[in-house]
């Protein structure tokens, strides 16, 4: 692991998850592109424990591999050498259908542009992952509604994403990666397209209804505003983790999960 | 949690990605229904011009062998025989009873002054075999009565519509009664009939032989084929090859009559080489609209492959989505171009044109899209394939 730039060994969440097993781990894991005869290393030797119950955020300037690397995790992207395992899964050792099917039921994503299909409802819409692991469309369909209920869209079941404004389109997104309850949820970018109180709100739904004991977040961001909703940072650069920030909340001087850089 | 190799409520979802944007939606199935339209009804034409190059034989059904010269091509191409023919082929082991029958195109001049070509049909006079089947006006024995000629009673509206001098206010078609000549010999009308439609344009009247000797030209004094009935329990390819054997004539079965002239026709016309192209041409269409509207909503819809891919659908999944998109507009359109087709098909019967389709045709039109579908959806499916999903992390 990568030196501590700033730890509080008081904070409690820290001490509540560090007892718990590891929803990832990561051990010296690169990762390269070629490109017009380069070749360009986005990792560089990533060294990553997230545990069980604990938000990680991935921070850091364009291009430093946060992205490559939550593809990693997420079994999107195979990696080149190093070892990574997801709730002591190992995608190297899975066939690319197995590493699918895994993908399916493990792993849910919000990303950046919500990436709703415009087609669909809401309800339609979070359904999607149950449909894909083979849940009949009715009863998807009703535990689509549910999840839509208890990220306080109830009301919004039947709407299509143009008729729900950025932030009501990224709640559909959360309901979406959590209706089929993966144990990890991976973000991108989650709240850069939303204005500030609708990003908090996001952010407080994911930690209060995405988050618990058997499920780990890992988000992607740039928002300095969310920092305080994390209970570790890690800083990239360069393909590499640079630094690590525990219990960020206390460090920058905010309150639970109102925090503002 | 369920588990299945291919979800099946994807189904669901394809669909609504599918008609949910509205216009790729409409042009996928009305590039579909335009190529379906192009090559079935294209082809009914075909087929239809090919079936009606075949009407006059059928319509001399009484005939179980035609016989003729070698030489002849197709059912107008009446190249004289000998009066000795017809002996000759009576005297053959197989045939009950053989009659001439003439036919040529004559010149001829309708009661308002107007000239035109005529086909010209010489039946058998003490029979009247190769008669016309359906009598409008008349009874075919009236035939007999002196320079009498019956005509179409379709052709006596149209083609033989009297529209000159005293015509001219008031066209009046040709009737029972008129008079016209052929040759400079005066006939009159003495009935109407009901022909099938031809291929060949010009009008038909109907005489007895030896009538139509009188007027034709002497050249062509001499009969065009001998109708051939054959005796009961014979088989008429064995007889048919027993006249040519013993006459050296050319004995043909009606089936095998109509297709030498539908071959003939086909191939010397140009006809199947030009409604050929015009089939390509709906298929050339269909596979390029579908093709590039397909590939348009498959770029529009990348980041939503990709998000599903991410979120653990498969290639088979996937694939199996676009196929059902494919589908269900390729039956669409298929549906909308044939109901086109027959519609289109039903207003070209009530005129002259010709039109026929027949099972092949909407078995060749479907298999025709679905290779169209196929290999539109080609580019779109290997798209997918390729795609990465972590193109759904690019902002």
């Amino acid at each position: 692991m990568t030196s501590i730039m700033n730890e509080h060994p008081q904070a409690a969440r820290i001490h509540e998850t560090a007892g718990r097993g590891l929803a990832i781990h990561c051990s010296g894991v690169t990762k390269g592109f070629t490109a017009g005869g380069n070749t360009i290393r986005a990792l560089r030797g990533i060294d990553l424990d997230v545990r069980l119950g604990e938000l990680a955020m991935l921070v850091g300037p364009s291009g430093c591999g946060k992205t490559t690397l939550i593809s990693v995790v997420a079994g999107i992207l195979d990696r080149d050498e190093g070892e990574c395992r997801v709730f002591g899964q190992d995608f190297a050792t899975m066939s690319a259908r197995q590493k699918t099917r895994f993908r399916g039921q493990t792993v849910g994503f919000v990303f950046q542009q919500f990436n709703l299909l415009p087609a669909l409802t809401a309800a339609q819409n979070v359904a999607v992952p149950l449909l894909i692991n083979g849940v009949a469309h009715a009863a998807a369909i009703k535990a689509a509604k549910e999840m839509l209920d208890r990220v306080g869209l109830g009301e919004r079941t039947e709407s299509l994403p143009k008729q729900l404004s950025g932030g009501q389109q990224q709640r559909v997104a959360i309901a979406r990666a959590m209706v089929h309850r993966p144990r990890l949820i991976v973000c991108d970018e989650p709240t850069s397209a939303l204005d500030h109180e609708t990003g908090h709100t996001v952010m407080r739904l994911l930690k209060n209804v995405a988050l618990d004991e058997d499920r780990a977040l890992v988000i992607v961001t740039h928002d300095a505003r969310i920092f305080g909703f994390a209970d570790r940072i890690f800083k990239m650069d360069d393909g590499r983790i640079v630094d690590v920030v525990r219990n960020p909340s206390a460090s920058i001087g905010a309150s639970g999960g109102d925090a503002h850089a | 949690m369920k588990d299945r190799s291919v979800p099946v409520g994807m189904n669901f979802v394809a669909i609504l990605m599918l008609v949910g944007d509205r216009l790729k939606y409409v042009a996928l199935v009305a590039g579909l229904a335009f190529a379906t339209l192009l090559i079935t009804q294209q082809a009914s034409i075909l087929v239809g011009m090919a079936d009606q190059t075949g009407a006059f034989i059928r319509d001399t059904g009484q005939a179980d062998l035609w016989v003729m010269d070698p030489e002849v091509e197709f059912s107008e191409d009446g190249k004289a025989l000998q009066d000795t023919a017809l002996f000759r082929v009576r005297g053959v082991e197989g045939v009950e009873w053989a009659v001439p029958i003439y036919k040529n195109w004559l010149k001829a001049q309708l009661p308002d002054g107007r000239k035109l070509n005529m086909i010209v049909v010489g039946i058998d006079d003490a029979t009247l075999v190769g008669g016309p089947a359906v009598m409008v006006e008349g009874r075919l024995e009236d035939l007999r009565a002196d320079k009498a000629v019956f005509i179409d009673a379709r052709d006596a509206d149209t083609k033989l519509l009297l529209t000159r001098g005293r015509f001219a206010d008031d066209p009046q078609p040709l009737r029972v009664g008129d008079r016209l000549s052929v040759n400079d010999f005066e006939l009159r009308v003495a009935g109407t009939m009901k022909l099938s439609r031809s291929f060949f344009w010009d009008p038909v009247v109907y005489t007895t032989y030896s009538r139509a000797l009188t007027f034709a030209p002497p050249e062509r004094r001499l009969m065009s084929f001998v109708l051939v009935k054959i005796k009961s329990g014979s088989d008429p390819h064995a007889v048919a090859r027993a006249v040519t054997e013993a006459t050296g004539l050319q004995a043909l079965t009606g089936p095998q009559f109509e297709k030498l002239t539908m071959t003939y026709i086909l191939e010397k016309t140009g006809i199947l080489v030009n409604f050929g192209l015009a089939v390509g041409m709906g298929f050339v269409i269909g596979l390029l609209v579908a093709a590039q509207t397909l590939y348009a909503f498959t770029l529009d819809n990348l980041k939503q492959y990709g998000a599903l891919k991410a979120m653990g659908a498969g290639n088979g999944t996937l694939v199996r989505m676009m196929m059902v998109q494919v589908l269900i507009v390729a039956l669409l359109g298929y549906g909308l171009g044939l109901g086109i087709t027959v519609l289109m098909g039903k207003i070209i019967q009530a005129t002259d044109l010709a039109f026929l389709m027949t099972w092949h045709i909407p078995v060749v039109g479907g298999v025709a899209l679905v290779a169209i579908c196929l290999l539109a959806g080609a580019a779109s499916i290997a798209k997918v394939l390729r795609l990465e999903p972590a193109i759904v992390f690019k902002s």
